[in-house]
């Protein structure tokens, strides 16, 4: 007999776990979740996670990554089958606070590309715009539909040992993941059927028509029904899996650059069968800087010449917008609190982590002093690379950063060292806390809509705080659940339910 | 319909064929063995012969024994024709157009790719190999089947019917022309094996119960010829293929000019009298055939697909197809 899990032998060490309130002690919400799993057993558990390795395999949910000879391999999407759930009620909040700071950096980025009043009044540093590298002057000046220039962002966010959710980061540039948040759900489905009984997970898959109405709602041409399409660099891109996954689930064309060409009436066009076909909206997952040779790189082979001049001449949209990235940078996350008290005139629903901007003089002293413990991150990287983890760090590695910072202070910021929460995860036979975050998705153009949950991402070794699938990372679907406690007995307490049967009697 | 996206299906198409067609040939031949004497059994070289890839093999093999040419036809990653070659490229064409085909082909390519890697081992041993080649020519007409029942039949769809029959007309003439011009001296008491090894040709395409069916009278040279190459009803036969490949031109826009390049090559196929010619000329007849068949293929790339990246010296230097 496959023996049931024990969850008072499960030990978060102090961190916050998203499941388990203490050794034996479930959230509320997951009362029913975790006797369900309990009553399945670490061993029956395994196997459904095998299941679903395989199903994930069959299925081709991949992401590619470039192997050291030189070459890329296409690899199974790592995936853990225990969810992670959040109650409902703290979603909304959650929601509302990834809505406002969203809206927020819209008004800012638009500012920065017209007057530049934040500027001006003294809440933003000229010298932080000055030196961003994502700033593009090609975009002054241009008005994009509905003012909105982020049109798909995906902003981070990690719980804290205290409980407190922070935003760690937003990604306005090209953002991924989306696609498996889709397909984790579809694979639970699959493998841990039972686990439905009881709950009724808010949906997930909305967001690919959402996405398209967002889209659509950019089109030039209002009155025709718009033709989007997808812009990828190819099937070498790590993220190829999810561009033609949207695609095919919004039914839009999945282009590269060299499908499309911009004809001398700054359209753009996509060659077809039929011959050229007028794009309207293009859904770019390709950098800034590969769009569009005449504008950016003039070597790129990636993009389509003369794109941003269709774009700047109003005939073609964008999403999301050139120049979006400029609020991708860390040091700018830094202000955003600011930010949306400039322009919302409301304080933030959803706090920053403490961040010490090191262009300024007393977090730069302090920052030195501490970086033992603090973390540092350049301010235009991603996928986790380029940190000083300061408590993981070699006394050669924390003097290399503070030379590195002290030569060029405005492109680092530091952070306290965060004790990310955790969520059991199927370890071999059994089950163990490993940390985790959150990638939620924020749609806007005539209206802002946020995914139900979104991507968690867990770092499936131990101990590791690294939650990047191009760093061994993986994913788990992610419940939002309400909290009216399930009413059907559950699997697992036989006796409470014996007993609920007899005073019924 | 992007052009890119019609030349990626019209390639899936022709890989997956390639595949049904190339396990077809080795389970077929494995048989042909068995039935014949020792000294004069063909032997394997004719399978690569009917590939064309004499050169490639010879420049990796010593000689052409059973275990090289299987090897050869199944897993030879540097040969195009391969089995596993020829899945890698289906595999790699579909995953580009994943959103136009529907989810079930592309979970069944890709487990039909997974089999023939995971299973190869097995499959090259002698006891292994009918089941392996079965299995995946099963897949093969398994996934042509999904994709005709569940795709939408338009443009994408001609493409595929494209593909498959081009390919297809090409294999079973190349398969004629070499499976006739091995064959055995014209000696009375060979008589027998002769009758075996134009059986062969017919399996080599399942043509042989609906030969039967279909011609009713025994197995022989002349009307087993017409039946693989001018029967109109007989899915395999390069004349069924052609109609297949006009019906798909007719729905496709600009189609005047590849509609003319077919024209010229029904006209000749149905004209050619097979069986007054010998051996050379058949092989003639077949040469020409499948130089049409190249022509065709140039004029629908030339009219729907995407012109060719121009790509610096250097790049396109490591580009191959």
């Amino acid at each position: 007999m496959n023996p049931e899990i024990d969850w008072t032998q499960y030990d978060c060490n102090g961190f916050y776990d998203e499941l388990v309130a203490a050794p034996g002690q479930p959230r509320e919400v997951v009362r029913a979740l975790l006797a369900d799993l309990a009553a399945l057993g670490a061993e029956e558990l395994a196997e459904r996670q095998k299941a679903a390795d395989v199903s994930i395999k069959e299925m081709g949910i991949s992401f590619t990554v470039y192997s050291e000879e030189g070459g890329t391999i296409d690899r199974s999407w790592p995936f853990d089958v225990v969810p992670r759930v959040i109650p409902q009620r703290e979603w909304q909040q959650v929601e509302a606070g990834l809505k406002q700071r969203v809206r927020a950096l819209n008004l800012f980025i638009d500012d920065l590309y017209h007057e530049q009043k934040i500027i001006a009044d003294g809440v933003f540093p000229r010298e932080v715009l000055a030196k961003s590298v994502n700033f593009r002057e090609q975009c002054m000046g241009v008005n994009p539909p509905l003012g909105i220039w982020a049109h798909i962002c995906g902003s981070d966010l990690v719980r804290d040992a205290d409980g407190t959710i922070y935003v760690l980061e937003d990604n306005l540039r090209v953002p991924s993941g989306v696609s498996y948040m889709l397909e984790n759900r579809l694979v639970t489905k699959r493998v841990l059927p039972e686990l439905f009984e009881h709950y009724a997970p808010l949906p997930v898959d909305d967001y690919p028509s959402q996405l398209f109405d967002t889209l659509a709602a950019l089109s030039p041409r209002p009155a025709d029904y718009p033709e989007v399409v997808v812009l990828t660099p190819g099937i070498y891109n790590s993220a190829y899996f999810e561009h033609a996954y949207l695609a095919q689930q919004m039914g839009a064309e999945l282009v590269e650059g060299r499908d499309l060409f911009v004809d001398d009436d700054d359209s753009v066009y996509m060659r077809t069968v039929d011959g050229p076909a007028r794009v309207d909206v293009i859904y770019r997952r390709i950098d800034d800087l590969f769009l569009d040779p005449e504008a950016f790189l003039p070597d790129s082979a990636l993009g389509v010449p003369g794109l941003m001049r269709a774009w700047k001449a109003g005939n073609v949209a964008l999403a999301n917008a050139p120049g979006a990235g400029v609020a991708d940078d860390k040091v700018v996350y830094a202000f955003v609190p600011e930010i949306i008290r400039y322009y919302l005139d409301e304080d933030a629903i959803i706090p920053n982590v403490p961040t010490y901007r090191c262009m300024e003089p007393e977090a730069l002293k302090y920052v030195l002093e501490h970086l033992a413990e603090l973390v540092v991150k350049p301010a235009n990287e991603s996928g986790g690379y380029g940190m000083l983890v300061g408590p993981a760090s070699t006394q050669a590695e924390r003097e290399k950063f503070a030379a590195a910072i002290k030569k060029d202070p405005r492109n680092y910021i530091a952070q306290p060292t965060l004790k990310l929460s955790t969520v059991p995860t199927v370890v071999k036979n059994s089950i163990e806390p490993r940390h985790v975050d959150l990638r939620p998705f924020i749609l806007s153009a005539d209206r802002q809509q946020v995914t139900t949950g979104g991507l968690t991402r867990v770092a499936l070794r131990k101990g590791s705080l690294v939650v990047n699938s191009s760093q061994g990372g993986g994913s788990k679907d992610t419940w939002i659940v309400s909290e009216d406690v399930p009413d059907e007995p559950l699997a697992v307490s036989r006796e409470a339910a014996d007993t609920r049967g007899q005073t019924q009697k | 319909m992007l052009s890119r996206v019609a030349e990626h299906i019209y390639w899936l198409a022709r890989y997956i064929e390639r595949v049904e067609d190339t396990a077809r040939l080795v389970s077929v031949n494995a048989n042909l063995l068995l039935d014949l004497p020792r000294g004069i059994a063909p032997g394997w070289k004719p399978l690569i012969d009917i590939t064309g890839a004499n050169a490639l093999f010879e420049e990796h093999y010593q000689d052409y024994g059973e275990r090289h040419v299987v090897r050869f036809l199944l897993a030879d990653q540097r040969h195009g024709g391969s089995i596993m070659s020829a899945l890698a490229a289906a595999r790699e064409n579909c995953r580009t157009i994943r959103d136009i085909v529907p989810r079930e082909a592309w979970e069944q390519l890709n487990g039909l790719y997974l089999f023939a890697s995971e299973e190869l081992q097995h499959g090259s041993t002698k006891t292994g190999r009918h089941r392996y080649l079965r299995e995946l020519i099963a897949s093969a007409q398994g996934l042509n089947g999904l994709l005709d029942g569940t795709m939408l039949h338009d443009q994408g769809y001609e493409f595929l019917r494209l593909g498959r029959h081009l390919e297809r007309a090409d294999m079973t003439s190349r398969i004629a022309d070499v499976r006739s011009a091995t064959l055995l001296p014209d000696a009375e008491e060979l008589r027998p094996f002769d009758t075996i090894q134009w059986v062969s040709v017919l399996k080599s395409l399942t043509a042989y119960q609906m030969y039967r069916r279909s011609e009713q009278i025994r197995v022989q040279r002349a009307p087993v010829l017409r039946f693989i190459f001018q029967h109109a009803s007989f899915p395999r036969a390069v004349r069924y293929c052609m109609e297949a490949v006009r019906s798909g031109l007719e729905h496709l826009p600009r189609h005047e000019s590849a509609l003319r390049v077919l024209g010229r090559l029904a006209r000749s196929l149905d004209s050619a009298e097979l069986q007054r010619l010998s051996h050379a000329e058949l092989h003639d007849f077949v040469d020409e055939l499948q130089a049409g068949i190249g022509d065709l293929h140039q004029e629908i790339a030339a009219t729907w697909f995407l012109p060719p990246p121009e790509l610096p010296q250097e790049q396109s230097a490591n580009q191959t197809v």
